[in-house]
This record gives structure tokens, C-alpha cells and sequence, in this order.
């Protein structure tokens, strides 16, 4: 028998926990733990890295820079008539009501190309803001205003520290004189930064501060609805009847061979098959969110099989055989037992398919709806974008004011990910079953 | 006692309900394959559109000419006598700038991928996994347009000025950012398929190595990964086919000039790339040129299609093997 507590054992453990090979071996070991550690913190420090980017770059975006106008809405200059005829009111010329109180804050600039200088600290849009504040309200005729108008894109970049003032005059963007108009305008308080309500309730447009993501937003919730209701019953019949229903046969093997590999096909080919054929063989309209929807459906349809089999899967037999115990057909039992009780799981899967087809934007591209769109979509059949061609789109313009609101546009569609993704595990907590 | 019931009329109305749920049954079951058949007539509709419109391709474009021209530039001359107007359509160029990017990014994937994967399977407690797992899948879940933002508006002047003040040039635009971005997004398919696969690889194997004094990492290199090879190429192979696939990355971040190169800092241009450039053009449905994207395309869903049948078959032979 040995005896382990011997003087000798330890002396020759020690000698084996020393030997130089063991502790290579350890040592090895050691490093190979950490070699996984910091593969998952490469990955993880590049998430978080790009949120934080993407939020810092973004965040901007959600004010916008405001100048105070005393404006005076003379009957004279909007409504001659005096009619109130609301479609005269919308497309009444405003520019002289502008220019007009411009010149009342500034009553010292006299000489022309100053002045132009002046209109230029507004935006364009600012005379159709003024617009939709009459045709709102036509009592506002005749009154005198303090009006809070929308500053140009280089007048919020510089009110946001985005543009360096010490920088030379030609390479920047805005000139000493508008700087000066810029401090004049503080010392009153009359340019202030406000919410930025402009960029949730408008369409896409040429000039950054007017741009918004409303009209992109509705046209991925359209895209969405038709993708819902096509993929929804498409995807859970096609699972029912797989699980409950076929036999094992070539045939059944064929479909499931199929879902697996449109799983796989590039999304882009899937845009080409919704250009050559639902455009171009059943000349559906271009650019709407009706073809998107349908495009994402097709794409959709293999996530939702395959997370509706496995809900189906996970309902024990004995449920089915009750059924048929109690005289239940097969579409009895089927229908009134096992999908009602497998239909949590099918709805997360579902969610998340949606999450991934509001997130796609290379099929999108290939049926049309990558263009400049101004009005906001009304339907599945008005022209849209969606959220990330919007990022796209806005992602590849030169003017320097789209860059924040890129990354604000990004924040927006990864926020909806995010509660889709959240629905989708409280769905599942809440409500599935462990059998 | 001895009375007689006559079960006819009873007979026949339990027949007569049993005939109309029977055809009640075959027109739900007929609804239920007729919905099933839509996988299979998706597949024919991207075969038959793709196949149609490369045809129409081959007609003016000689097969060989697409497929070994070592040129591309598919711009065609408004006047048919102007010089070049032909235009050069050889898919060489594009497969190598694709299989470039393919390569940085299984380059950047493979690793991250397979180490995160047995650091979660095989030494990371419960907790830490149950925090990791969720964090790494987040990473599939973002799309891929913002990882194209990112790529070509934080990587690539990163990496630009990294180059430049390392005293060598790096374009704006290059196969490097694009790769590097896209490994990053590959990680998540990797980790979670070989995740799996570890998993599976029977518990009596790990036990008798450890049993045998290996430390823990040898077992794990010695005796799990060997018999998980087959599971993780397969996860691999399927990462590729989704790395050639890949639309937005590249689109935003690789660049449009089709040069035959293989320098990963220059800005290299890829299928998909030229997809939806000849495609989101204003040109007509005819021209060479968007015939051109339907023939990439084909040769694109061919490729991904022939990896993915491979990937499979491999992953499916390997799950019986355990079974």
C-alpha cells in the first residue's frame, strides 16, 4: 500500500508540480483561457464602440437650431383678396414677410448683399413653415408674431460647435459677417436651440435641417404590414402542414430542402426576383411599399417556418391524442389544440423575422425604393423609402448637416430593433409554455 | 328487454356528418400544401427570373467572356460606333475583389468566432454566458447598413490615418475596412453554429481526456475540436457564403472600380457592388447592362447556393454521427 502522506510523495509531487513541462502545459492553459476572453472582448468592445460613435454622432441631431422672428402677417403681402381661400393661403408668396422682419431685427444692414447674407442664416424652408402656420391658423393674418423659424444647416453646425470658428474664412462655410449676425441674434436671445420636432414628423429633403424620417418610417411600417400579412399565414400554414400533416416523402423532403436554402440566398437576389417578376411580369407599382412588403415576405418566410415547426414540435403528443381520444379530426385537434398552444412561439419567431425585414435594405434597393421621396407615404401603394435606404440615401450625401442626422436616423430604426427584439422575449417569458 | 332499435337512420347521419368533415379535411389539407408549395415556387421564380435574364446576357456576351475576362467595365456607349462601346463584361475582377473581402473577413471572423465559442462552451460559467451569448447574437441582429455607416465613416478614416502616419496609403475606400467591419458581423454565426456544434460533442470523450491528466485546453484541442472539424466547417462555410453575399458593407464601404487586385488597400469593387449600381441607374430594363446584374446574380446565388448545399450536407452528417 502506498502511503500518500510519506515525505516522499510530496517530495516527488513537488518535483512533478515544478518539472518545467507542467508548467508549460499550465501556463498554455492559462493563455488559451484568455485567449477567449479577449476574442469576446474584441467583439464586444467593437459593439459598444459603435454605439457609443453612433449615439455621440447622433445625438446632435435631435435639436436644431431656431431663430426668433418678429413677423408680421400683412393681409396685404398673403391674402390680398382677403378671401381666405385655404389653397391661396398655402401657396401665398411669404418671402416678402421674411425679409420684412429680418430687416426690422436688423435695422442697421441696409446695403443688398449684406442682406442676402441675412436670408441666408434661414432656411429655405422657413417661408413654407410660415405657410402651414397661416394655412393652420388664418386669424394669424393681420396680428404680429414672435415666430420661431428654422436656421440654416451651416448656422446649426456652428451653433453646435461643428464648425470652427478660428478655422480661415474661406475654408469654412459660414462667413465672419453671419458669425456676427450669429452673436448679435445671442445677445437677444433670439437664436436658441430647440427639440427638433422638424425630423419626426417630416419627409426626406434636399436640405438637411428640413429633412425628417417620417415619411421613411411610415413607408418600412407599410413594408412591414404587407410583409405580416403575407408571411404570417403563409409561414405557420406551411409549418402546420409540415409537422402535423406530411408524411415523409420526396415531395416534403423537397420543400424542406427549399426553406433551407432560401434561408441562405443573398438578399439581394431576392430584391432581383421582385424586380423581374413582381415588377416586371405583374407590373406592381414601383417604389411602394406593397412590392417591398412582398420582397420581404419571400425573404421573411424561411425565419418564420422554421420558428414555427420547432413551436410546433415542442407541443407534447399527449395533447393531440386527447383530441383524437375525444373524437377530434386531425384539422380538430390541429387547429383547436396545438397551434392555439403553439402560437407564442410562432409569434416571437415572427417578431423576429419583422426585425429582420425592417432591418434589410439591399432588395429594397433593387425594386425602386431608393428614390428621393418628399411626400409622406399614405398607403401601400404611394411611393416610399424605408428607414435603412434612408440611412443609405442620407449616409452617401455630401452636405455635412446629413451626417448627424444619419447616425440619429440609425438611433431611431435600432431603437424599434430593440423593442421588437424585447417583444419578442417577453412574448416568450410570458407566455410560452414548458411542457 | 328485446326491443329493437333501428340504427339506420342514425347510420346514416353519422355517415353523412363523417363525408363532409372527410372533404372538410382534404380542402384544409390542400390549402395547407398549396401554401407550402410557395418555398419551392420562390426557388423557381429565382432560378427561372435569373436564368431568363442571363440568357438574354449570353446572347450578345459570350459565356467565356463573362466568365474568364479578366475586364470589367460595363459602360456602354450612347452611340454604337463611339470607341469601346461594347464595354467589357468579364466576372474575374469582381470575384477576386469579393473573395478578397470574403478572405479579411473569415480572417477576422475565424478566430473571434471559434475562440468566443469555446470560451462560452467550455470554460465560462452559467452567468457569464448567459450574459455573453445574448451580447454576441446582438451583433447579427444590427443591420447591415449601419455597419456600412460605421465602416466607411469611423474604420475607414481610421484606418487611413493609421496608414498615412505609418508612411504607407490607404485609400479612402478599401477592401480592408469593408473586410475588417464584415468579420466583425460574421462572428455571430460562427460563435452560435460551433457553439452548438461543441455542444454536442459527447461529454464521455472530454471526461476520459481529462481522466488520461490532460489540462483542459488540450482536451479542447486535442480531442473536442477534432471531433467537432466537421461541424465547424460547415459553420464556416456557411459565414463565406454570406460574406460573398454581403450587400451593404460593401456597397458603402469598398468602392466601384473594378481592378484586378489583391492589395486589401485599395478600394476593390464586388458582385453585389456591381449589382446595384448597373441596377439603381436610370437606364432602361434592356440595356446590356442591367442584363449584366441578372448574370452576376446567377453566378452569385450558384456560388452561395453550392456552398450552402455543401455546408449543410457536412453539418448533417456530423449531427448523426453523436446521435
Amino acid at each position: 500500500m502506498t502511503d500518500y502522506t510519506s515525505e516522499n510523495y510530496i517530495q516527488e509531487n513537488y518535483a512533478l508540480a515544478t518539472s518545467p513541462s507542467l508548467r508549460r502545459r499550465h501556463a498554455k492553459e492559462a493563455r488559451f483561457k484568455w485567449y477567449g476572453r479577449i476574442a469576446i472582448m474584441i467583439a464586444f468592445g467593437f459593439l459598444v464602440l459603435m454605439f457609443s460613435t453612433i449615439i455621440f454622432r447622433g445625438a446632435g441631431a435631435f435639436q436644431q437650431t431656431n431663430i426668433a422672428l418678429d413677423v408680421n402677417f400683412s393681409e396685404q403681402v398673403i391674402d390680398p383678396s382677403g378671401e381666405r381661400n385655404p389653397q391661396a393661403l398655402a401657396s401665398a408668396n411669404y418671402k416678402p414677410l421674411l425679409t420684412a422682419a429680418l430687416s426690422k431685427t436688423f435695422p442697421e444692414i441696409t446695403a443688398r448683399n449684406d442682406k442676402r447674407h441675412l436670408y441666408k442664416l434661414l432656411s429655405s424652408g422657413a417661408v413654407f413653415e410660415l405657410g402651414q402656420l397661416v394655412s393652420d391658423d388664418p386669424s394669424l393674418i393681420g396680428t404680429n408674431q414672435t415666430i420661431w423659424l428654422t436656421a440654416s444647416s451651416e448656422v446649426d453646425l456652428f451653433m453646435k460647435g461643428k464648425i470652427d470658428a478660428n478655422l480661415d474664412e474661406t475654408l469654412r462655410r459660414i462667413s465672419n459677417k453671419d458669425i456676427s449676425y450669429i452673436q448679435a441674434l445671442q445677445k437677444n436671445g433670439h437664436i436658441k436651440k430647440k427639440f427638433n420636432s422638424a425630423f419626426f414628423t417630416n419627409g426626406d429633403s434636399r436640405e438637411p435641417e428640413m429633412a425628417g424620417i417620417l415619411g421613411a418610417a411610415l413607408g418600412s411600417f407599410f413594408s412591414l404590414l404587407v410583409c405580416f400579412a403575407i408571411a404570417f399565414p403563409l409561414g405557420i400554414m406551411t409549418a402546420v402542414y409540415l409537422e402535423e400533416y406530411a408524411k415523409k416523402s420526396k415531395l416534403t423532403d423537397l420543400i424542406e430542402v427549399n426553406i433551407n436554402n432560401l434561408a441562405a440566398v443573398p438578399s439581394i437576389v431576392f430584391g432581383l426576383l421582385g424586380l423581374s417578376i413582381f415588377l416586371g411580369v405583374f407590373h406592381i407599382p414601383r417604389s411602394t411599399p406593397l412590392v417591398g412588403g412582398m420582397v420581404l415576405a419571400l425573404m421573411t418566410l424561411p425565419t418564420i417556418i422554421i420558428a414555427a415547426r420547432a413551436s410546433l414540435r415542442s407541443v407534447p403528443n399527449t395533447i393531440r391524442e386527447a383530441a383524437y381520444g375525444l373524437g377530434a379530426s386531425k384539422t380538430q385537434a390541429t387547429f383547436h389544440h396545438v397551434v392555439p398552444l403553439a402560437m407564442p412561439g410562432m409569434l416571437t419567431g415572427t417578431i423576429l423575422g419583422m426585425a429582420q425585414a425592417l432591418g434589410e435594405t439591399a432588395p429594397l434597393l433593387m425594386i425602386g425604393m431608393v428614390a428621393f421621396i418628399v411626400d409622406i407615404p399614405h398607403g401601400v401603394t404611394d411611393a416610399a423609402t424605408s428607414l435603412p435606404v434612408q440611412i443609405f440615401l442620407w449616409a452617401d450625401s455630401p452636405e455635412k448637416g446629413f451626417v448627424e442626422r444619419t447616425s440619429a436616423a440609425i438611433i431611431v430604426l435600432l431603437a424599434f430593433l430593440i423593442l421588437m427584439n424585447l417583444l419578442a422575449v417577453f412574448l416568450r417569458k410570458k407566455l410560452e409554455r414548458r411542457w | 328487454m328485446g326491443q329493437t332499435v333501428d340504427l339506420k337512420p342514425v347510420n346514416l347521419r353519422l355517415r353523412r356528418a363523417r363525408r363532409s368533415t372527410q372533404i372538410k379535411e382534404f380542402a384544409i389539407q390542400s390549402f395547407l400544401i398549396a401554401s407550402s408549395f410557395v418555398a419551392i415556387l420562390t426557388t423557381i421564380g429565382i432560378v427561372a427570373s435569373l436564368a431568363f435574364e442571363a440568357f438574354r446576357f449570353f446572347e450578345k456576351i459570350p459565356l467565356t467572356n463573362f466568365l474568364f475576362g479578366l475586364e470589367w467595365s460595363p459602360q456602354t456607349a450612347i452611340r454604337a460606333d463611339q470607341v469601346g462601346s461594347s464595354g467589357a463584361f468579364g466576372v474575374i475582377p469582381l470575384l477576386t475583389g469579393t473573395l478578397l473581402i470574403s478572405f479579411i473577413a473569415m480572417l477576422v471572423a475565424t478566430p473571434l468566432g471559434l475562440l468566443s465559442a469555446i470560451y462560452l462552451a467550455e470554460y465560462a460559467r452559467p452567468k457569464t454566458r448567459g450574459i455573453f451569448k445574448p451580447l454576441l447574437e446582438l451583433l447579427a441582429g444590427i443591420p447591415t447598413v449601419v455597419y456600412g455607416f460605421f465602416a466607411a465613416l469611423v474604420v475607414a478614416p481610421i484606418l487611413r490615418n493609421t496608414g498615412s502616419g505609418m508612411g504607407f496609403e490607404i485609400s479612402s475606400e478599401s477592401a480592408l475596412a469593408a473586410g475588417l467591419v464584415m468579420g466583425i458581423m460574421l462572428v455571430p454565426f460562427i460563435s452560435s453554429l460551433s457553439d452548438d456544434v461543441i455542444n454536442a460533442v459527447p461529454q464521455a470523450l472530454r471526461d476520459a481526456s481529462l481522466g488520461m491528466g490532460a489540462t483542459p485546453a488540450e482536451t479542447i484541442t486535442r480531442v473536442v475540436l477534432p471531433a467537432a472539424t466537421p461541424g465547424i466547417m460547415g459553420s464556416l462555410l456557411l459565414a463565406i457564403s454570406r460574406a460573398i453575399g454581403e450587400t451593404m458593407i460593401v456597397v458603402m464601404a469598398a468602392g466601384l472600380a473594378a481592378k484586378l487586385s489583391l492589395n486589401p488597400f485599395e478600394a476593390v469593387t464586388t458582385m453585389t457592388v456591381q449589382i446595384v449600381t448597373l441596377l439603381t441607374g436610370d437606364q432602361e430594363f434592356d440595356s446590356t447592362k442591367t442584363l449584366a446584374a441578372f448574370a452576376i446574380a446567377l453566378f452569385l446565388f450558384v456560388l452561395t447556393l453550392g456552398l450552402n448545399v455543401v455546408a449543410l450536407k457536412i453539418v448533417d452528417k456530423y449531427k448523426r454521427q453523436y446521435d
